[in-house]
This record gives structure tokens, sequence and C-alpha cells, in this order.
């Protein structure tokens, strides 16, 4: 019986430590969970991604840049709608306040592959970095959707972040 | 049974039978009015008087084609490009799994997208981009000239915009609009309309 509870006290510690180790593995406070990007349709060379962003820290932190080997350059976008004409520019950085979440996603902030050097199908999954001010480098694995889809499917949290090594 | 019991029940009978003839009198006003009105389905909005025309573009698989090759069809028009990681594959979703959602009624309805990149978009490149929305959507470009007559007809403003490494992206309304077999414009939608929310609205049109 001693034996059982030790082991169960040794698991629940182990437990404890990779849930601490798992935080510090957000870098500082940020988190990017269920990144995900569109297939593209035919030849097109260009692609979008998307990602929730959440800062568990007490400080804002800004995403300021982001890559990934399969595309040639990494964007990040908005969508504007001016007087009913829809026109995507360049972001220079996006804050995400402190305790707060942003969601990038389809008509909205968006990640924007350039260049890709290869077309990225449906049910495969690809490497990309995302760099903040404060907490640096997080990799994530961004799964491939449908051309077109909204969303990942909701049950899929596994792929959160680790730091870039 | 007292008479205060029958005076009840006769008031109460009085009172069905009133509600019975109100009832009957409603229900045929309903079934007569969209026949007296000549159409049960609404008239288009009046945003929409003058929109939809006559285009002449040339099709995914290199033939000419113009609208009066879609008489008789309801058609789906949205204008795009395929560098649009974007806003057009929202538009172009929407439209395949909303027809998808429609059943039989489906057939009524052509889904064209125009392209307002022919610069890059040829019929190739356009049949490729269709092809993986896995629906019937049919690409349609043309030259620069008959592309800006078509968009005219539909009011859509595009504009290039270059992106500083030589490439550009295009600035350009994003609507769906729902044509009648008559080639004019019956409904327009937002590239963020969801799939059910279009099939409604679609099956409610054309059904």
């Amino acid at each position: 019986m001693i034996k059982v509870m030790a082991l169960a006290f040794v698991l629940a510690i182990g437990a404890c430590a990779s849930m601490a180790l798992a935080q510090q593995a957000t870098g500082n406070g940020i988190e990017v969970v269920h990144a995900w990007a569109r297939a593209t349709p035919g030849r097109t060379q260009t692609g979008a991604a998307y990602a929730s962003i959440v800062n568990h820290g007490g400080a804002p932190d800004r995403l300021i840049a982001v890559s990934s080997p399969v595309a040639e350059k990494a964007d990040l976008h908005e969508d504007k709608l001016d007087n009913g004409i829809m026109k995507m520019r360049p972001l220079d950085a996006l804050t995400i306040a402190p305790g707060h979440s942003t969601e990038l996603k389809p008509g909205g902030d968006h990640i924007m592959l350039m260049g890709l050097k290869q077309p990225l199908r449906q049910g495969e999954s690809f490497p990309m970095v995302l760099t903040f001010e404060k907490a640096g480098a997080v990799k994530v694995m961004v799964n491939v959707e449908k051309p077109g889809a909204m969303g990942a499917p909701s049950m899929d949290h596994m792929h959160s972040s680790a730091p870039a090594k | 049974m007292t008479l205060d019991s029958r005076l009840k029940q006769r008031r109460r009978i009085q009172f069905f039978a009133i509600g019975g003839t109100l009832g009957a009198a409603l229900l045929a006003l309903v079934i007569a009015l969209p026949i007296l009105v000549g159409t049960h389905r609404a008239a288009p909005p009046a945003i929409l008087s003058g929109i939809g025309g006559p285009f002449k573009l040339v099709d995914q698989n290199g033939r000419t084609v113009t609208d009066a090759d879609f008489r008789g069809k309801w058609l789906l028009i949205y204008f795009g490009y395929t560098h649009c990681p974007d806003a057009c594959p929202t538009a172009l979703n929407a439209i395949a799994e909303a027809l998808d959602r429609l059943g039989p009624d489906r057939e009524k309805i052509q889904p064209l997208f125009v392209t307002l990149d022919p610069a890059r978009d040829t019929p190739a490149v356009l049949k490729d981009y269709t092809a993986a929305f896995r629906s019937n959507i049919l690409g349609l470009t043309g030259s620069a000239e008959q592309i800006a007559a078509a968009a005219r007809e539909y009011r859509i403003a595009f504009e290039k915009h270059p992106t500083g490494d030589g490439d550009y992206g295009i600035d350009h309304s994003s609507l769906i609009f729902l044509v009648d077999p008559a080639g004019k414009a019956n409904a327009f939608f937002s590239d963020q309309t969801a799939p059910d929310r279009l099939a409604r609205r679609l099956g409610e049109a054309v059904g």
C-alpha cells in the first residue's frame, strides 16, 4: 500500500513537473494554439495560415515576424473592408494584451504565405515560427485543412506550441 | 345539464365557429395572396436594379462564352483572383458548400468565378483552381477590356495594389451575386456568408 502511494506520489510530482515544463515551453507566457492553413487550390503559390495566440503573461507582447520553410516569405496581413472593397494590407506587428487572446482568422488578420515551394495539401502539416518581441520564437505545427476552410476541427487542441530550438 | 352550463356550451360553440371562420378566411388569404400578387418570391431589392448585364469572356476550357449561353440558368457570380488567399477561397468554399446542401435545385444554378487578374489567371490556371473546390464552379477570364466590362455590369470595383516585391494583390469588391435566368441580379451576399444561410436563401430563390 505504501509502495502504491509512493508511486502515485512520484507520478503526481512527475505530472506537475511536466505541466510546469509545458507552461514554460509556451515561451514567456505566449501560447500559440490551433495553427491551421488552407490547402492551396490549383497552382497558386500564395496561401493563408491562421492560429490563436494567448498571452498568459503580465505584459503586452507583439508578434513581429513569421517564417516557414514551406514559403519564401510569410507576412502578417489584415483584411480591411473599405467602402465595400476588400483590401489586404501588411501589418507591422500584432499586439496581444496580457490575459487576452487574439485569433487570426479568415476575413480578419492572417498570415500570408508567399512563394510557396510546394502546394499545401489537405491533411498534411508543416512547421511555422512566430517571433514575438518578448517571448521570442515560438514554433508550431500547422495543419492543412481544405481550400476555403473556415476553421480547423475544434477538438484539435494538441498542436500547442513549443519554443523553436 | 343546467341552463347555465348549456349557455356556456353554446357560447363555446359560437366561439369556435367564429374562430374557425376567421381561421379559414386567414388561410384562404394566405393561399390566395401570392396568386393575386402573381408570385410568391420577393422582388429583388431596389439596390440591385440595373445590376447584371451582358458579358463576353473566355472559360477555363478556352471557349468564348457570353451571358446568353447561360440564359435559363440561375448564376452565382463571384469576381476575384487566384492569388487571393483569404477572401476568394472563403467565397468559393461558401458557394461550393451551399450548393452541396441544395439537393436537386443545384441543377438550376451555374456558379461562375470571374478573375480580375487575367495576366496571371489563364484558362488552365483557372481550371486547376476551381477544381480544388470540388464543385462545378466555372472559371472565366478574358482580355483586360472584357473583364473590365463584365465587372462594370456588376458594379465591381477593383484595383491592382503593388506589394513592394514586384508582386501585386488586387483590391476588389467581394460580393457573391445571384442572377436570375433572365440575367438580372436577384440578390447579393458577403463572402463571409455561412454556407447554411446561403443554401437557404438560394433554395428560397430558385425553388
